[in-house]
């Protein structure tokens, strides 16, 4: 998987919302590849950019915000500067979107079936009759029970794990190669949850598709990426494979952040959290944004803002692990 | 489906029978029709007798009931004024106001829909700005004002269009009609263009509003997400989940116009139940004050119930009873 080229390219994207008190960087100089059928997990607390992040690759930032530097390619061409209309035909033929809440998501005036057959139309070289057959087929495959009767059926008649069902299904019907989900369990039930990823994974791992699978619960990126990166004030601050990452994280925040996760297999007291809060977009510190909260801060990371470094397993922006400037 | 509207069709019946008790209040209480109708000189047997005839000796229930049995039938007695039968007054004078009302509504839905779709859209180019300078005048200038002003330029100083009257009109049954010939039509114009001003931009700022709401909505960016053409985001999914405020707005305001065209048909002389309403109450003509009030009252209950029917129509969450899954 490795070797393959990369499907989608982010390169130091840099997205900015100007507002009256001047320019809010919300994005800064995130990097990363997904190759073709590969899963990768982005976690980090809230306003950390993961949406952010991928709002960017759909082409649908929520005005004022914009990208302001890097460059965005998928399989090569450049994405991030198109027009509309060109992005609107790689929307959801090329780029599938999942979002967070399903009962939010559908349209409640228009039956699933329509929304299917409107999404296929648009672009796919068929007809609706043969669109409404297709539909058919991934309502089955979404796993809707009797799908031939429920393809005329509104959302509000299904329940919110059976609509984000018909939201995989909306998602990946013009059979895109790459799926944005947003946090795409956050909103269900946690016996529904486990339902969906196994879903999302099954299809993805089916079609080849790759997945950029934004969300804050571990056991979920855990279970489903190959790769992990850990978001922290609009930046990576890890990325790596997931079992690395998980087990052995290099930067102190995605440490931290691992260590939050209560073990099953023993007790204990007292979770364990990272003290602080993460700063807000209008006041992250200089050098390192997460030196105010590190355990193991020193002169430098006060002053000077780490890129990616290698270290080891893991890339990391972590002054740790640069060779010239080690501690002490 | 069929139970809806004959619940909500019983749901009218006390809504009509309290406006009946007012209408008929008028009669009991303002003014005394039987000295209206005796006049100078009268004996008191005469007196008795049309006392009799009109049933005014009977207990105040038993008066009402002849009354709502009456109206029922479409009977409201003779006008004081003009000595013929109300129904009849009305029956003439409704075609005009219909059709004036008529003409303002389509106005007011066809142009206002479509500028309130576009500021909501464009809210920030030069147009949109202009529209909402436009409807601002709109709302606040009143009525009478306006159609002074379009009088004044488009029949005094233009002389294109008249300043008064319904023009020539065409009789089909009892409905006479000013949409057949050309100077019916030059007629409307000024009078149509008054009345549906102030609801032109009220529904535009209300689309505005609402297509503002919807377009930040989830459904609206996963239609984007999905790649669909901006036409069938906007027009598809955006629109049509702004109809329901719209539709009950535009239904109270089609009642509105037909209710209150009372100032435009005075300023335009226009020949219909309103100037008909304003001419009675200067003459004290109770029949007719008290008909037109169950008429307008009618005109809302039966716009209610419509409105209720296209909620129906549009947004399936309301549609109760419907089976799982199918048809």
């Amino acid at each position: 998987m490795s070797n393959a080229p990369p499907l989608l390219q982010v390169k130091n994207l840099r997205v900015e919302f100007p507002t009256r008190r001047g320019t809010l960087v919300a994005l800064d100089d995130v990097s990363f590849d997904i190759a073709p059928g590969e899963v990768l997990g982005v976690v980090g607390e809230s306003g950390a950019g993961k949406s952010m992040t991928g709002a960017a690759i759909i082409g649908l930032l929520e005005p004022p915000g914009r990208i302001a530097r890097g460059e965005i390619l998928l399989n090569g061409r450049r994405i991030d500067n198109l027009r509309y209309e060109e992005m609107r035909r790689i929307r959801g033929k090329e780029i599938g979107a999942i979002f967070q809440d399903p009962l939010t998501t559908l349209n409640p005036l228009y039956t699933v079936g329509r929304q299917l057959v409107e999404t296929m139309t648009t672009h796919l070289p068929i007809g609706p009759a043969e669109a409404r057959k297709r539909a058919i087929g991934w309502l089955e495959m979404v796993g809707i029970p009797a799908a031939a009767q429920r393809i005329d059926s509104y959302p509000h008649e299904f329940s919110g794990g059976m609509r984000q069902r018909v939201v995989i299904a909306l998602a990946l019907c013009a059979e895109p190669r790459l799926i944005v989900a947003d946090e795409p369990t956050t909103a269900l039930d946690v016996s529904i949850q486990a339902q969906v990823i196994a879903l999302l994974k099954t299809l993805a791992r089916e079609k080849g598709t790759a997945m950029m699978l934004v969300t804050h619960d571990m056991g979920v990126i855990a279970e489903t990426a190959d790769r992990v990166a850990v978001m922290y004030a609009g930046r990576i601050a890890e990325i790596g494979p997931v079992r690395e990452v998980v087990k052995h994280a290099n930067h102190p925040y995605s440490e931290g952040l691992m260590a939050s996760i209560p073990p099953l297999d023993r007790r204990v007291e007292r979770l364990a959290q990272i003290d602080g809060a993460m700063p807000r977009l209008s006041a992250i510190p200089r050098g390192c944004a997460y030196n105010p909260r590190c355990p193991q801060v020193f002169d430098k990371c006060r002053a000077l803002r780490p890129d990616l470094i290698n270290a080891g397993t893991t890339q990391a922006a972590c002054w740790l692990y640069d060779t010239e400037t080690a501690r002490d | 489906m069929f139970a809806f509207i004959i619940s909500r069709i019983l749901q009218a019946v006390p809504v009509m029978l309290t406006v009946a008790l007012i209408s008929f209040a008028m009669f009991a209480y303002v003014g005394d029709p039987v000295a209206i109708m005796l006049g100078q000189d009268f004996t008191e047997a005469q007196r008795d007798a049309l006392v009799r005839d009109l049933g005014l000796d009977q207990p105040f229930w038993m008066q009402f009931a002849h009354f709502v049995a009456n109206a029922v039938q479409g009977e409201f007695g003779l006008s004081y004024r003009l000595s013929r039968p109300v129904a009849d007054l009305i029956a003439e004078r409704a075609p005009a106001t219909l059709e004036l009302a008529f003409c303002a509504a389509g106005i007011a839905l066809l142009v206002g829909l479509p500028m309130g779709v576009y500021t909501g859209l464009y809210r920030n180019s030069w147009l949109s700005r202009f529209f909402l300078t436009f409807s601002l005048i709109g709302v606040s200038l009143p009525t009478f004002l306006i159609g002074i002003l379009l009088i004044l330029v488009f029949a005094v100083w233009l002389g294109w269009l008249p300043s008064f009257g319904r023009g020539d009109t065409v009789r089909i049954g009892w409905w006479t009609t000013g949409f057949l010939t050309w100077s019916g039509i030059k007629a409307l114009i000024l009078p149509a263009i008054t009345l549906g001003l102030f609801q032109l931009t009220l529904i535009m700022r209300l689309v505005r509003a609402e297509m503002l709401e919807v377009l930040r909505t989830d459904y609206i960016k996963f239609a984007r997400a999905r790649g669909l053409p901006n036409r069938a985001v906007h027009f598809g999914h955006a629109l049509k989940n702004t109809m329901v405020p719209v539709i009950t707005i535009v239904g109270l305001q089609l009642g509105a116009i037909i209710a209150f065209a009372i100032v435009t048909e005075t300023v335009f002389q226009w020949p219909g139940m309103g100037l008909l309403f304003i001419q009675s109450v200067g003459a004290a003509d109770i029949p007719v004050m008290s008909a037109y009030l169950m008429l307008i009252a009618l005109v809302f209950v039966s716009i209610n119930l419509i409105v209720d029917l296209l909620y129906y129509a549009v947004d399936p969450r309301l549609r109760i009873g419907r089976g799982q899954g199918g048809h």
